[in-house]
């Protein structure tokens, strides 16, 4: 060995060490590469590329540009503030000519009514009728309806034609941009989005505390039964995942109601007269006591998952050590089983802050969150670009929920099971 | 959540992706006792009568995979079963391939299809197939000596005491809420696309707004009579009628006041049988088979051709249909016709202020 | 020391019995005494009930008959918390979430010690394990041995007069096991404490006890000294459990004061002392230590019998050589001797001649 360290390790072949080395890392690397890419596929194909799609969806903007091309011409041409011009409405006369023809004048008022109510059928009949539109465009389409006339309206065109818009994410918040471009929030009977997010988190938070006042003794009689009554006691905490999400919703509806199971008895045994029946259901009680019973399991589980590794040994070391039964619940036995608490209660937020079939069936009109909007504008309005921007917001406040926890407790510190 | 639904419908479109072979077409449907009549009064005989396969596929509203696919490029569904409303707003859009009427067939008595459909069921790109209402019925057994009769006894709480289900949803809510304020048919939606008017609905809900359930699946508002938790209730005319003459229960339906809708066959842009699902469409909005479909369900035939030739309800046997319809001239006494027009335009709007409305309580 | 003096006894087990499903008894009328400052192992196989015995101590386990003193006073009634007793767990309990110090202050707080006071006894606590400076640590970024010595610190921190540890040095390798066990030794004879320790490993009892009780079955089969213990096991249980030995079967056939002889089941007659068989003709096991087996005869004193052996194999351990035999029929029969200059190496399949001085030939009872 000539300069032992500079010169280049060999193996025996004379094959450079650091070579080889690669060479047969890589081999492995590519093995579980293979190993791991149908997963990998699966969660690129059905999670990532759907959540991406909606969140260029909140965004993306190109129903307006995409049919009025002229028109988006005059908009980038013309800085706002500029007075629209007989080569605006020449541009909008010849853009309906041509979305009229190709039958997307419709996508182009559809756009347009999400900022404007009213305005589709201004689109449309417009539309009809552009065939016969003759110079100067202005008057022409003024005679036709004076609509075309409103600031609001070409403001609204102007918001449109760019490609990528945050307009979807201000109608989600409430708020709007008036005639001169500035964000101000709508009229007061048209909020809606706001006070539904807050109360979406407050419900969901009153659902999580109660699903951990409720989860934490039986996750607790879980992990210190004797395993055969234990193994009971499980499958009764499993029993609701087996049955139907709607026939547990039911049930709560039968359980529950005005003349249901609960009033009968308490009217029965004279505790409520006929006409004091309690409201339990199509209001928020509703809804927190039926999520909370389908989502106690999320709660349960990770808990349970948790108490079960902390040895006996810890509370009987406290009891020997001098501690009360209380002090070594609170200072030993509370702590050990904060991941467990960490986890569940996060996921039954998460799962709660998302939910959609139980409210919408128990909720009536008060225990109405956000998912329902979502899924209005899904299904209703086919505005998907709004459902996007309200489920991207989402998102986002979950996304911000699991930071301040990994701020506040640490994410290495939850254990899901 | 949108994630969820995404997946539903990518999941749709990979299950009917597999195989269309040329002698079959595929339809889209909404389900249980409607898709039903569909089958027995249009699938079975066409089959018969062409050797075309016909494979029925549900969602909860059709018009939502639809939207999805052709925005795909990836049509899977040769005709599709939507709401009046959908079905203008999505071939305004270019998401429906257009329906020639001259390639419909005229009446038995060789009237053209176009004078043949009621006015406003033959859209541009849609061929209707029936008219279902929103009614309110009652428990008969709460109101035995003076029952409601029409659309004003709805929203008054002095003569008729007690909870009342409503749809959580502007659509027919307010309409109803206008004429039940004494707003003639004819003119609910010019007063409602006033502010003025807009607010009136508002006000005449607020007088019974105390006492409202909510209601948001059609399967809920007979549920909620047969429970007692409302009295009366806004409900679907073909829920109520299955509860009352299927299942024997005390209800009845006020036809006063009525929002009735039709509904009908669609193709999707870029369906891969056009030609096939043309033939469907023909046969199955012929005279004969409306007809048939209206003694499965209590959903009125389009055409006028076909009234006189409805039955008796095929489940029972023995309940005669046509008084049951919401097409019957006597149900159209006090009826308005949903505008498309006007809930194209301000759905979301109206949709807002409402949701609003209903978290100020 | 005495047990039966009363004065000096801190613990006791009175007719102390133990069922947890009312049809088997785990623990059969246990009596036992503990003299204050006395280090006491029980010892015994898995399931003979000395862990059950620990707990009830501790009061984790409530006897089910009988009764347990603890200075004089029952304490069947007083909570775990109140019996101030310090406690050492096989895998040593540490709280995980709490740093060394704060699993020392523990015991402290809840006593309602005041801080300075609290620090000094840690600092204390801490200075006599050897872990000084390791406060702040938390247990897991501890090894084994000095987890170990942690929980040492915490259940002697709060000056208990008595320590109960459960197979504390289970969890430990071998050498650190042995270090560890002078370590616990030398740290009682210094402080005085009463011990009552639990183990299933004998060296570990003989090294470090005054006493041992050696567990069976729920009952106490022989309670003495280390050396009594190995010297002169009082039954079969006793003779195979601690250290290792050869038995054989056989019937008595003439016994005389401390003297006997046993007919082998092959037909051997040897010497043996009696220790619990009382009459001629009554089936026996005798037990002879592989050490006591004298591989030159001449060197025994005249009279005894001598017995044939096939040597089987022949191990070279260093300091010593380990021999097995074929002894009447038993081809476990294992002998051991120094590796002096003089010592004779044996081959596998030599037939030799044995023998044993008849006092350390035990005849038991048949088990």
């Amino acid at each position: 060995m000539a300069e032992p360290g500079a010169a280049a390790l060999t193996t025996a072949d004379g094959m450079p060490l650091r070579a080889a080395l690669a060479r047969a890392s890589r081999r492995a690397r590519l093995r579980a590469a293979l190993l791991v890419a149908p997963l990998l596929l699966f969660v690129l194909v059905s999670f990532v590329w759907p959540i991406g799609q909606m969140l260029l969806r909140s965004v993306n903007n190109v129903q307006f540009a995409a049919n009025m091309p002229e028109l988006t011409a005059w908009f980038a041409a013309n800085p706002r503030g500029t007075p629209v011009d007989e080569a605006a409405f020449a541009a909008l006369a010849a853009d309906l000519r041509l979305a009229a023809a190709s039958r997307t004048v419709g996508t182009v008022g559809t756009r347009i009514n999400y900022e404007l109510p009213g305005s589709r059928s201004l689109f449309t009949a417009t539309g009809r009728a552009a065939g016969g539109l003759e110079p100067p465009y202005r008057e022409a389409l003024l005679a036709l309806n004076p609509d075309w006339g409103r600031e609001e309206l070409w403001t609204v065109m102007r918001g449109a034609s760019a490609r990528y818009t945050a307009n979807f994410y201000l109608a989600a918040l409430d708020l709007r941009r008036d005639a001169g471009g500035g964000i101000v929030r709508v009229a007061p009977e048209q909020r809606v989005y706001v006070s539904l997010f807050l109360r979406t988190f407050a419900l969901s938070a009153v659902i999580t505390v109660v699903c951990l006042a409720l989860g934490f003794p039986v996750a607790h009689l879980l992990a210190t039964l004797p395993v055969r009554r234990a193994n009971m006691l499980m499958i009764l905490v499993l029993l609701p995942f087996w049955t139907s999400l709607l026939v547990r919703t039911s049930s709560w509806i039968v359980l529950l109601q005005g003349q249901g199971v609960v009033n009968n008895v308490l009217v029965a045994l004279g505790i409520v007269d006929e006409g004091g029946r309690l409201s339990m259901m199509y209001n928020q009680t509703g809804t927190i006591v039926a999520m909370t019973h389908i989502l106690l399991p999320f709660m349960i589980l990770p808990l349970y998952s948790v108490m079960k590794t902390i040895p006996p040994a810890y509370a009987r070391a406290a009891r020997s050590l001098g501690a009360t039964s209380w002090t070594t619940f609170r200072r030993i036995y509370l702590p050990l089983t904060v991941p467990g608490i960490g986890a569940g209660a996060m996921l039954v937020f998460i799962l709660a802050v998302g939910y959609y079939i139980t409210p919408a069936l128990v909720g009536g009109a008060s225990g109405q969150l956000i998912s329902n909007q979502i899924a209005f504008h899904m299904q209703n309005t086919l505005n998907w670009s709004l459902a996007a921007a309200l489920a991207a917001l989402l998102l986002a406040a979950v996304l911000l929920l699991y930071w301040l926890y990994d701020r506040l407790v640490g994410i290495d510190n939850m254990k899901l099971g | 959540m949108t994630t969820r639904t995404l997946l539903a419908t990518s999941a749709l479109a990979l299950g009917l992706a597999s195989g269309t072979a040329a002698q079959e077409i595929t339809v889209l449907g909404w389900g249980g006792a409607y898709t039903n009549s569909q089958v027995k009064a249009f699938h079975e005989p066409f089959t018969a009568a062409t050797g075309i396969r016909v494979i029925s596929v549900d969602a909860d509203n059709p018009a939502t995979p639809i939207k999805a696919m052709v925005e795909a490029n990836n049509v899977t569904v040769d005709v599709a079963s939507i709401e009046y409303a959908d079905a203008v707003r999505m071939c305004d859009e270019g998401l429906l391939e257009p329906i020639d009427p001259a390639s419909l067939p005229p009446a038995p008595d060789g009237t053209p299809a176009v004078d043949d459909f009621l006015p406003g069921t033959l859209t541009e790109c849609m061929a209707g197939t029936d008219v279902f209402a929103t009614i309110y019925a009652y428990d008969t057994t709460k109101f035995a000596g003076d029952p409601p009769a029409t659309i004003a006894d709805f929203f008054d709480l002095q003569r008729f005491p007690g909870k009342r289900g409503v749809r959580r949803g502007a659509k027919a809510t307010l309409e109803m809420a206008l004429m039940g304020d004494g707003v003639p048919a004819d003119q609910v939606y010019a007063v409602l696309g006033t502010p003025e008017g807009v607010d009136r609905a508002f006000a005449k809900l607020d007088t019974i707004k105390s006492e409202i359930v909510w209601w948001q699946a059609g399967s809920q508002p007979p549920q909620l009579l047969a429970d007692g938790e409302v009295v009366m209730t806004i409900a679907w005319n073909g829920r109520i009628f299955n509860a009352a003459v299927g299942e024997g229960k005390p209800f009845a339906i006020v036809w006063d006041g009525q929002v009735y809708e039709p509904e009908g066959y669609a193709m999707p842009r870029g369906t891969p049988n056009k030609d096939a699902a043309m033939q469907f469409i023909a046969f199955a909005t012929s005279t004969e088979p409306l007809a048939r479909a209206a003694e499965w369900i209590s959903y009125g035939p389009t055409r006028r051709s076909s009234a006189p030739l409805v039955g008796v309800f095929q489940i029972d046997g023995k309940t005669p249909m046509p008084p049951n319809l919401p097409t019957s001239p006597e149900n159209l006494t006090n009826a308005l016709f949903s505008s498309y027009e006007f809930w194209v335009d301000y759905d979301a709007e109206l949709n807002e202020r409402f949701n609003a409305w209903l978290l100020a309580n | 020391m005495a047990p039966d003096d009363i004065d000096r006894t801190f613990v006791a087990f009175e007719r102390v019995q133990k069922s947890y499903d009312g049809v088997t008894l785990v623990v059969k009328d246990l009596n036992l005494a503990i003299a204050r400052g006395e280090f006491l192992t029980m010892l015994g196989p898995s399931g003979s009930g000395k862990t059950t015995c620990l707990m009830m101590l501790a009061g984790f386990e409530t006897a089910t008959h009988g009764e347990i003193r603890l200075g004089g006073r029952p304490i069947t009634t007083v909570p775990p918390h109140r019996r101030g007793i310090g406690m050492v767990f096989q895998n040593y309990a540490l709280f995980p979430h709490l740093t060394v110090g704060e699993n020392l202050a523990f015991p402290l707080e809840v006593r309602g010690i005041g801080r300075a006071e609290r620090e000094a006894k840690i600092a204390r606590a801490l200075d006599m394990v050897q872990m000084k400076g390791f406060a702040g640590r938390r247990p897991g970024q501890l090894s084994g041995g000095q987890q170990q010595r942690i929980a040492l610190a915490r259940a002697l921190v709060f000056d208990p007069a008595l320590v109960l540890m459960d197979e504390p040095l289970g969890a430990l390798d071998k050498q650190l096991r042995e270090h560890m066990q002078f370590e616990i030794k030398h740290l009682h004879e210094r402080l005085g404490i009463t011990v009552v320790y639990v183990t299933h490993d004998q060296g570990e009892a003989l090294t470090m006890s005054d006493r041992i009780a050696v567990f069976n079955d729920g009952v106490i089969q022989q309670l003495a000294a280390p050396e009594v213990l190995y010297e002169q096991p009082m039954n079969s249980f006793v003779a195979s459990f601690i250290g290792e030995n050869n038995t054989l079967d056989g019937t008595v056939e003439t016994i005389a004061g401390e003297r006997c002889t046993v007919r082998l089941d092959g037909g051997t007659v040897i010497d043996a002392r009696p220790v619990n068989v009382s009459r001629q003709g009554v089936r026996t096991r005798v037990s002879i230590r592989p050490e006591r087996v004298e591989v030159r005869p001449e060197r025994l004193p005249r009279g005894v019998h001598l017995v044939e052996a096939e040597v089987l194999e022949f191990i070279y351990m260093g300091d010593i050589f380990r021999v097995r035999l074929n002894v009447a029929g038993n081809d476990d029969f294992v002998m051991k001797y120094r590796n002096a200059p003089d010592a004779v190496r044996l081959v596998p399949g030599a037939r030799i001649q044995i023998g044993w001085r008849p006092e350390d030939c035990r005849a038991l009872d048949a088990a």
